[in-house]
């Protein structure tokens, strides 16, 4: 019911909460936290078992308090397996580049990928040699496209790229050229065994000048997607641009039945 | 998904009276020019206002607006002056002939025809602040399918598409339709067929329409697609009159066939 209001009701879009606390509120209050007393355990077990380094400063200082709160953050906007960015900081990123290209006219593409057949390399080699894949895929995917472009695990062996500011006509060879490099890659999965595997990619540019949603953009890339997989996998397809050229078979189909009918008016 | 959920669908909403969130937004709009888009808003303007409305007509056609010609308007003061902050949006907006305000672009606004980010603004902001004010706001747009065009329509909450049967106008009611439908996700648009040869000649276009969007858009999973013919305004010799005195032909004459269609219009929208 919700996603259907919300494809619907995109010309209206809802008004987000503020992000920032108001000024009174982020100034020192002292006062009101007794550092000592904060139980940070867990928080701390959490960073150290991720690898992360904590902190250099006093510890409770301020300045520590803010490096352990960053590098929670950092922790809760990966992906584990891959380094790369999870799927919830993926959804804040497209719906704030959806944002981004309401008001700047900009051509922004995304792209979903997915690894084809991955199931039968889990039930194959196992799941060690599944993590293997994802993760040189993940490497691969994020050497291929510029800095500015964030590249996100979103699912098992699904990845969406955003790819700000990129111009319609070199979307398709944005696509191409992550598909190839992908299918370029020999992976080590155990000693001296190696694979090969392929993805199949969808991609959708937002619509300028026009506010849609995260769910829509999403939906038109996951259609293209769908296509590249029935097609036949290991291929880009992304939306055709919007063109206002009407093709020949279209107007042939706009006026057939209308011509028939001004025929069979005449006496 | 059915009309009564569709929020997007004019027929299905209740009359606007009191707005609550402000006026409801309708754009007029054609693809190809010159096949009646403003004489239909005008006109339409003028139905609603005579039902009790409160209606705002903003010529939405920043390049080469022409409703000021239409309503043989010789405004001091324009949209291009709110633009430039000349005049204050009350003084820009006029009262026209059939009880409607209008809020025009004037000639100066060939440098607004292109979206630049400034205008989007302002645009935005106009019509902000004039939602509140009225029951009905109707954006004339230009011809064609620009980016001014389609950001217009974006600002609206519902789309009228006027076409003529004639094969060029349809072409390009097809092609502004085609956009609406997949650029801005519109799930519904109403049609005009202007200047109709005869009865029914709206429905089957209306429906031929349909058929070839269905084909060629649509329908992706999810998602329908809705043309809905909501006037039929014949050819009349009283609309070549009324135009080439440029009168509003629902005051003229009122007793013609097209200014029933045109009634009839607003009866609809109002539900």
């Amino acid at each position: 019911m919700e996603a259907a209001a919300r494809l619907t009701r995109n010309h209206n879009p809802p008004i987000r909460p503020a992000c920032r606390l108001p000024l009174e509120q982020r100034l020192p209050a002292p006062h009101l936290i007794d550092a000592e007393a904060l139980v940070l355990d867990q928080a701390l077990q959490l960073l150290q078992q991720a690898g992360a380094l904590l902190p250099d400063e006093v510890p409770y200082s301020a300045a520590w308090l803010q490096g352990v709160l960053d590098a929670l953050c950092d922790l809760s906007s990966k992906d584990a397996l891959t380094g790369l960015v999870n799927r919830r900081s993926f959804e804040m990123a497209l719906a704030r580049e959806v944002d981004r290209v309401a008001r700047s006219g900009e051509a922004a593409l995304l792209l979903v990928l997915d690894i084809d057949h991955f199931k039968a390399v889990n039930d194959t080699h196992g799941h060690g040699a599944g993590d293997h894949v994802i993760r040189a895929v993940a490497g691969a995917i994020a050497q291929t496209v510029r800095p500015m472009d964030l590249v996100a695990r979103v699912g098992g062996e699904e990845f969406s790229i955003i790819l700000p500011n990129c111009a319609t006509h070199v979307g398709l060879a944005v696509a191409e050229r992550v598909r190839e490099r992908v299918s370029e890659l020999s992976i080590e999965i155990s000693s001296g065994q190696m694979l090969s595997v392929t993805v199949s990619i969808g991609g959708a540019f937002a619509p300028q000048w026009v506010r849609s949603s995260p769910l829509l953009w999403t939906e038109r890339a996951d259609r293209q997607l769908y296509r590249a997989k029935a097609e036949g996998r290991n291929r880009a397809c992304l939306e055709p641009q919007i063109d206002s050229l009407v093709s020949a078979e279209e107007k042939g189909m706009l006026f057939a039945s209308l011509n028939s009918d001004l025929q069979q008016d005449k006496p | 998904m059915s009309i009564a959920s569709d929020p997007a669908a004019p027929a299905a909403s209740p009359p606007s009276r009191p707005a609550r969130g402000g006026a409801r937004t309708l754009a007029v709009t054609s693809g190809k020019g010159g096949v009646g888009k403003t004489f239909v808003t005008a006109n339409l303007a003028a139905a609603l206002a005579a039902q009790g409305q409160k209606v705002l007509v903003l010529d939405a056609d920043l390049g080469l607006a022409n409703l000021d010609v239409v309503l043989n308007l010789h405004p001091k003061l324009t949209l291009h002056d709110v633009f430039t902050e000349k005049a204050t949006l009350e003084q820009a907006i006029l009262p026209a002939p059939g009880g409607f305000s209008v809020l025009l672009a004037g000639s100066g606004m060939v440098e607004y025809s292109r979206l630049t980010p400034e205008v989007r603004d302002k645009l935005l902001h106009i019509i902000d602040l004039v939602k509140p004010r009225f029951d009905w706001v109707l954006l004339d747009t230009g011809a064609g399918i620009s980016d001014v065009v389609l950001y217009a329509i974006s600002l609206a909450t519902d789309v009228l598409v006027v076409a003529t049967p004639e094969p060029t106008s349809l072409t390009d009611a097809y092609a502004t339709i085609k956009v609406l439908a997949t650029q801005q996700e519109r799930r519904h648009v109403g049609l005009v067929v202007n200047q109709a040869n005869r009865v029914g000649e709206g429905k089957l276009i209306c429906g031929q329409l349909q058929q070839v969007l269905q084909r060629f858009v649509g329908p992706q999973p999810g998602q329908t697609f809705r043309l809905e013919l909501f006037a039929e305004v014949k050819a009349d010799p009283a609309v070549k009159q009324a135009v080439l005195k440029r009168q509003l032909m629902l005051e003229h004459y009122p007793g013609c066939d097209a200014a029933q269609a045109i009634r009839a219009l607003a009866s609809k929208l109002l539900g």
